[in-house]
């Protein structure tokens, strides 16, 4: 492959975009710093809700069930795109039905062929050719999920956090996080008593509610800033501070987790949407990451958000190679992490022991990007200029 | 002045009467047991309804108000037929006394360019020791001391946004006491327990405007319950007591005229016209609690609000506002006056909707809760006229180029971008006059 070629994706981005292939590196992750730095550092991998691989970890799961009574789960497809095929449950017998159901057919009829076209969580389509399939582990089709029962709630209504996340290495693993992102909303309002003991599906909550009388609903999504200020105004600024720090922690871990198992390539780099939720404690929970995040426009604002989060991820790409390399800022992506963490101060990283470390993260801040960027490319424009 | 809020008066309830009549709707009915029951579950989710309302208009929208306010008359001033240097060319042509530039210079002091200002001394660019953090502290002073007086001279220079919520509630001297929440649930009783053809139009008024809004979609159910309660607080009746307007006077069915029979309908005197929700919207990022939000709304409103939509001579009151607005348009941006009145696009026709809703809905948020800081902290509603010429006079340059009113219209519609302190401030003390 040529030098100038990039690719926008890393060959098995399946490893932290499948969810029973990210559950398993984070888990070995964890185990290997509770090894190597002790529980407390370990405990710092807490933000994925507790997760079982079915059929194989059934038993596993059942357990933990057991221990835990009363609580809700959430069976998700992991080849399938949000809303199809999930429910929540409260009593083992639920699944008992389900297995025995269509689903569960399903599942031993794929166990005895090898999996084969299979759709991403994202919706892209990842096939798998004959020669992939000699080491392949058969796909689970199925996790069961402790469902997050106490969200934060704006208006009443549950939402979701969007994030980008642009890596251009893993190893080393260098991450850019973009300022911008939006919260989207549910339009019914959340009530746990909508789970009856029968299993509901949850394609319900994504039901758009359109009545011809009224002007159509211009997307249900709030922009970080404003998601920050309400935050802000509700909780103070310290508060809000620590919530976007655990953030920026689950982005960071969560690529340390697979950092090994990622086939590394100097071509490629990869645009991550993560799906994070906030429970009312103000903790944040991983969702899940998209590979492939949708880059189709709900509104006027929502446009302006894509088209420059793709411009800025072309800026950082640098086919021109107008970077030089040490940038910690490109238009509304900071430098989130270059093989260590990357301070908001000036200078060499601080050495003394975590002092007054702040990480270079702005995210849901003012991002005046364009201000930046004519900046950045006018500097970059005189180093030229002046012979070395 | 009181002669055309009568007569204002009278076409809104007729207007009212004759939907009533239209729709074979009763003014109020008491609710049966299970529509009771089904309405106390839905409470916090009343926005998930969606009630037929498409035979339901708006009562009246603000371009109608408008029309009233532009054929007042004094019948007792002679302006005589020819035009001289002191003719105002607005639509508004009733003498009023309103502010020059230098008296409101003198008004807005604390806005000043070698004052600081939250909204302009806050920006990334300043660094935070220069002003932003020291205000803060002071903001925090104030609280703990709980000095109501001191908490509206500060709010001049622009709330802190985690001390907002406080300073409002101190300044309108709003507190949680037993009693505020207890009158709160007695109105929520009233709800369940009747049902008023206002109803319908709050429903129908959450429904156009606020849900539509790209921010304060979410906050649909809280206007609801908000709205509603309002409607049927008999307390917001003290305030007609300096009010202009009247509130409008219903009949027990059969004893029409028997003022011993005449109730005051909707009971809170006040009725919603087409916009009348955005009043809360803002209000819903800042309170959580619906008794809380409640109580600031109601103050907010027999405070100020209340002068946007009933004619009186106020300074304050609307007409004076569209006057000082037409006023300073035409004194100070005399060029781009004349030539908007040449192509038959009245200044204040764009910023007759601007002013009526406190700009509610029309900025971004942020910018708004600062604008309405200032609201508080000078007890007046003219910064609302003030800032409306300034955002003429910042789009100046591209409205000098339009030829019609809907070209105008265009230039104006979108003012989420503006950033509101420096365009009062540059307005007010750095434009050479």
């Amino acid at each position: 492959m040529g030098e100038h070629v990039r690719i926008s994706h890393f060959r098995n981005h399946y490893e932290l975009t499948r969810k029973n292939y990210m559950v398993k590196n984070l888990k070995r992750f964890r185990k290997q710093l509770e090894r190597e730095a002790g529980k407390l550092e370990a405990a710092k991998c807490d933000f994925f809700p507790k997760t079982f691989e079915m059929p194989c970890e059934y038993h596993l799961f059942v357990e933990e069930f057991r221990k835990n009574p009363g609580i809700t789960w959430i069976m998700k497809p992991v080849a399938r795109s949000q809303g199809k095929g999930i429910f929540l449950f409260r009593r083992l017998k639920d699944i008992m039905d389900w297995k025995k159901g269509t689903a569960g057919k399903k599942l031993t009829s794929l166990e005895a062929q090898p999996a084969r076209n299979t759709v991403n969580p994202s919706g892209s389509h990842d096939t798998r050719s004959s020669d992939d399939q000699k080491d392949e582990i058969p796909v689970e089709n199925y996790v069961a999920q402790r469902y997050i029962e106490n969200p934060y709630l704006i208006g009443g209504r549950k939402f979701d956090l969007r994030v980008y996340v642009l890596v251009m290495s893993y190893i080393p693993l260098r991450a850019w996080l973009y300022r911008d992102g939006f919260a989207r909303f549910s339009n019914t309002r959340f009530t746990l008593n909508s789970i009856d003991d029968q299993y509901v599906h949850l394609t319900n909550v994504a039901v758009q509610k359109t009545s011809p009388d009224y002007h159509p609903k211009k997307g249900c999504k709030w922009m970080l800033q404003r998601f920050r200020q309400y935050l802000a105004s509700k909780h103070g600024p310290e508060a809000v501070e620590t919530l976007f720090s655990d953030m920026d922690n689950i982005f960071i871990r969560s690529l340390q987790s697979v950092q090994k198992v990622i086939i590394s390539d100097k071509h490629c780099f990869e645009l991550y949407g993560y799906d994070i939720l906030i429970d009312q404690d103000l903790k944040p929970w991983l969702l899940e990451v998209n590979a492939s995040p949708s880059l189709t426009a709900s509104s006027q604002e929502d446009y302006e958000l894509k088209t420059c989060l793709l411009e800025d991820t072309l800026h950082i790409v640098d086919m021109e190679a107008r970077l030089t390399g040490r940038e910690k800022r490109v238009g509304g992506f900071d430098l989130m992490w270059n093989d260590g963490p990357v301070s908001r101060e000036e200078g060499g990283p601080d050495l003394s022991g975590m002092g007054n470390f702040v990480t270079n993260t702005h995210l849901g801040c003012v991002n005046d990007r364009k201000e930046q960027l004519r900046q950045l490319f006018r500097s970059l424009q005189g180093q030229k200029k002046t012979p070395n | 002045m009181r002669k055309a809020q009568g007569s204002w008066e009278k076409r809104i309830l007729k207007s009212l009467n004759s939907m009533c009549t239209e729709l074979s709707i009763p003014l109020a009915r008491k609710r049966p047991v299970g529509e009771q029951k089904e309405l106390l579950n839905k409470w916090n989710e009343m926005g998930t309804d969606e009630p037929d309302l498409s035979l339901f208009r708006p009562v009246y929208a603000p371009k109608d108000f408008l029309e009233v306010l532009i054929n007042l008359r004094n019948p007792n001033y002679e302006s005589g037929d020819s035009l001289s240097f002191r003719t105002h060319l607005g639509l508004i042509q009733v003498p009023l006394k309103v502010k020059d530039i230098p008296e409101l210079k003198e008004f807005f002091v604390e806005l000043g360019l070698t004052t600081g200002q939250l909204g302009i001394d806050d920006s990334t660019q300043v660094p935070p020791e220069l002003f932003e953090n020291e205000h803060v502290r002071i903001g925090q002073k104030v609280l703990t001391e709980q000095d109501s007086a001191a908490a509206q001279q500060y709010i001049r220079q622009g709330s802190p946004t985690a001390l907002r919520a406080e300073l409002w509630a101190l300044i309108l001297n709003i507190s949680s006491h037993p009693e505020d929440i207890l009158y709160y649930e007695q109105l929520k009783t009233n709800v369940i327990q009747h049902d008023l053809l206002v109803d319908s139009l709050i429903y129908k008024d959450v429904k156009l405007t606020a849900s539509n809004d790209d921010y304060y979609f979410v906050f649909e159910d809280y206007l609801y319950q908000v709205l509603l309660c309002f409607s049927r607080d008999t307390s917001v009746l003290s305030h007609f007591a300096y009010n202009s307007a009247s509130p409008p006077k219903s009949y027990i069915r059969g004893k029409l005229g028997l003022e011993e029979y005449a109730v005051f309908y909707p009971p809170n005197g006040v009725i919603p016209f087409h916009g009348f929700s955005m009043y809360v919207a803002p209000l819903c990022f800042l309170y959580h609690e619906p008794s809380k939000l409640y109580q600031i709304f109601r103050e907010m409103y027999v405070r100020f609000f209340f002068r946007l939509h009933s004619i009186s001579s106020h300074p304050s009151g609307i007409v004076s506002l569209c006057l000082l607005f037409e006023t300073l348009l035409q004194t100070y941006l005399p060029q781009l006056f004349y030539h908007l009145r040449e192509i038959g696009a009245q200044p204040l026709r764009i910023s007759f909707k601007w002013m009526v809703r406190a700009f509610s809905g029309y900025l971004a948020t942020d910018q708004l809760l600062l604008l309405w800081d200032r609201i508080l902290g000078y007890n007046s509603l003219e910064i609302l006229a003030v800032l409306a010429a300034a955002v003429f006079a910042f789009r100046a340059v591209n409205l000098m180029e339009v030829t019609s009113l809907a070209a105008a219209e265009a230039v104006l519609a979108d003012l989420s971008t503006l950033k509101v302190m420096p365009l009062l401030q540059i307005f007010l003390f750095a434009t050479v006059t």
